[in-house]
């Protein structure tokens, strides 16, 4: 059991914990904190990888800056407690299986095609934020102008839909 | 157990460095209260604290007992775990920042390893970007306390200062940038040797000329972040009782207080490293007189302190006060007499005086000025603070690109 | 080192807890957030597979990805912020207007 390793399944039960949280909390805020700290893992799972502008980005914006942006809309609009319907209550079971079904078979899948992806590489040679830099700047550029332009259209969306009627 | 440490040095070696860090960050806590109230006092012509100790130096003593004791009620219909978490998470964060930054750069060599000041590692690549992660994840200690206090001032308070945060968080992130563009680098230790490329010419090699925009910008952004006056109206008494803190008590109230300090220390440590030059020494090179500054400014305070002891008023600070000046003249004299410690006591000196320069100047603009309208408020970082931070990192990659086109031709 | 099988996996087990949560929760603003979770495990799954060739192109993705989700989460939140204003609820079951 090397320290990796052990980080690994430290790291991935947090992840997972929180995930059954976010499914098992009754009060939106709880869940929004359970995602939280999925988030959080998942950067740590990150910067274990070597991939540390990733974990940094993940923190600042989906940590940050998007989760800040559920608990506020969770405050403001008073979300109560769930409450749960009869037919909530029939999808349960089904939806379960489903799942443990789609989850087995990806796993599956990728035990089967276990040769061609069991080494681990270390990025470790370029420092993995210049890299993505020379990627985004030079040949992803169009894209990167392109992200620009759907934050600038989503901003004003939201502004537009956030308008009080003018009665 | 010899074996044990000798295999696990580096583990050791860490915990050792956080046990001391968080001593010291949570004593110098508590004494810049002190120093908050006296120097406020002054300014408005009155003593601070000075019953409690000699010159009321036991007064943070005094405050944390009653922290201790006080009766900590939990209000009705509060949400239990969200209200516990939200002091927690803003202590813990605010507590971690303080590990990403380095104090020296010499390491001191003892028992064979080579221990480094500062908790983080050498080559960590995001210094910086982590820093910024942690103080964007301070958020949730404000939003999430006045929520969870089950109250109307507490939850406006709250929205109200995690709108704030939220808003001059991207003026703080923008400003840095025009740095990073001079530095090469997110970190800090490189931030620092970038500024100290030409060391003849001291105190004009620092980033502050260069980037005397990203200067007042990343300050004005880092005061209003750290909800400090003049942006605190989140939290002014006179505006909403107490903002997003008011139905806490005793020891949950002491965390908020802590982690409000302490963030206050992290922003003047990272003023310090990205334009004042770290710990590069204002003075040029070549002047190495200027090496004993640190036994010139202690043996008089030392003496002076031991002068004022012994005509205090009360027996306590006739005893307290020589002792405490001949330990600093004591200091002082040691410096002069060993130079090695000399040399390596230089860069941390620098570091700390300037630090405690940036947290004067905190507790100064706390004295003097009034606080904005929550409006105002908005307005400034969104239309005055923002666009001064882009066009800075515009002019700053245009300088970059002329000197790099026309000063290699 | 980790072998990347392990972070697929985790991956893979972090989306069919995100699907369940969409399929399971009544409240329209945590099914949003069972969407999160989706998008963070395909990004763990990016991101290994970067480690695995070798290549940063996995994280630049990784950073598209997080963009789109900003851009999305903030229209997301307003047509919610909407749907909560005029029905005054935010149990998906009663947003049915258009059920026959």
């Amino acid at each position: 059991m090397t320290a990796p390793l052990i980080v690994f399944f430290v790291l991935a039960a947090l992840a997972v914990i929180g995930a059954i949280s976010l499914i098992l909390q009754k009060h939106p805020i709880h869940s929004a904190l359970s995602l939280i700290v999925v988030m959080v893992a998942l950067a740590g799972l990150y910067l274990l990888m070597g991939a540390e502008f990733v974990a940094a980005v993940q923190i600042i914006v989906y940590g940050g800056a998007i989760m800040v942006l559920f608990v506020f809309v969770i405050m403001l609009l008073n979300a109560g407690v769930e409450e749960h319907t009869s037919l909530s209550k029939l999808a349960g079971p089904p939806g379960l299986l489903l799942v443990v079904a789609l989850a087995a078979f990806v796993a599956a899948t990728i035990a089967k095609s276990g040769a061609s992806v069991q080494t681990a590489a270390q990025t470790g040679a370029l420092s993995s934020t210049k890299g993505i830099s020379e990627m985004v700047f030079k040949d992803f550029v169009y894209p990167f102008e392109l992200t620009s332009f759907l934050i600038l259209v989503a901003i004003l969306g939201a502004v537009v839909l956030a308008q009080r009627e003018k009665s | 157990m010899r074996s044990f440490l000798t295999t696990n040095a580096e583990l050791v070696i860490t915990i050792a460095k956080i046990a001391i860090l968080l001593f010291i960050v949570l004593t110098v806590n508590a004494y810049l209260t002190w120093f908050e109230r006296k120097v406020v006092a002054h300014i408005q012509s009155r003593w601070g604290p000075h019953r409690v100790g000699p010159h009321g130096l036991l007064q943070p003593l005094a405050d944390g007992l009653k922290f201790f004791f006080k009766e900590d009620p939990t209000p009705a219909g509060v949400d239990r775990f969200v209200y516990f978490l939200a002091p927690l998470l803003a202590l813990a964060l605010a507590l971690t920042s303080i590990a990403i930054i380095p104090f020296g750069p010499e390491p001191i060599h003892l028992f064979g390893h080579d221990i480094y000041l500062g908790i983080a590692p050498l080559n960590l690549n995001i210094g910086i970007l982590a820093l910024f992660a942690i103080t964007a994840l301070g958020v949730y200690g404000v939003a999430l306390a006045g929520w969870s206090s089950n109250s109307k001032y507490p939850l406006l308070g709250g929205l109200r200062s995690s709108a704030q945060m939220i808003s001059y968080e991207l003026a703080l992130t923008m400003s840095v940038v025009g740095v990073l563009l001079m530095a090469g680098s997110f970190n800090l230790r490189d931030i620092i040797n970038a500024q100290a490329h030409h060391p003849e010419r001291g105190i004009f090699g620092w980033n502050l000329w260069p980037q005397i925009l990203g200067f007042f910008c990343f300050f004005t952004a880092a005061v209003a972040e750290t909800n400090r006056v003049p942006f605190d109206l989140p939290e002014a008494e006179s505006e909403l009782v107490a903002g997003f803190h008011t139905e806490y008590a005793s020891f949950k109230f002491a965390m908020f207080f802590i982690a409000e300090y302490t963030s206050m220390i992290t922003v003047s440590c990272l003023c310090t490293i990205m334009f004042f030059g770290g710990w590069l020494s204002p003075f040029p090179a070549s002047w190495t007189f200027t090496d004993y500054l640190p036994s010139v400014i202690l043996i008089p305070f030392g003496l002076w302190v031991i002068m004022d002891g012994l005509r205090y008023e009360t027996v306590f600070g006739r005893i307290i006060l020589p002792g405490v000046g001949t330990v600093l003249t004591a200091l002082g004299l040691a410096l002069i007499v060993l130079p090695q410690f000399n040399n390596f006591i230089q860069a941390p000196f620098w570091f700390l005086s300037k630090v405690l320069v940036f947290l004067f100047v905190y507790v100064w603009m706390r004295g003097t000025l009034p606080r904005f309208r929550y409006d105002q408020l908005m307005a400034f970082g969104w239309k005055l603070l923002l666009p001064v931070s882009i066009v800075n990192v515009i002019l700053t990659s245009f300088a970059i690109l002329a000197k790099m086109q026309w000063g290699h031709q | 080192m980790v072998p990347t099988n392990y972070y697929v996996i985790l991956s893979a087990i972090l989306f069919g807890l995100g699907v369940f949560a969409f399929i399971f929760k009544r409240n329209v603003i945590t099914i949003f957030m069972s969407i999160e979770l989706m998008l963070n495990a395909v990004n763990l799954a990016f991101v290994a597979f970067s480690q695995a060739l070798g290549k940063l192109d996995g994280q630049v993705f990784v950073l598209f990805v997080i963009v789109v989700a900003a851009a999305e989460a903030a229209v997301g939140l307003g047509i919610i912020i909407l749907i909560a204003r005029n029905r005054q609820t935010l149990n998906v079951e009663r947003v049915d207007l258009l059920k026959l």
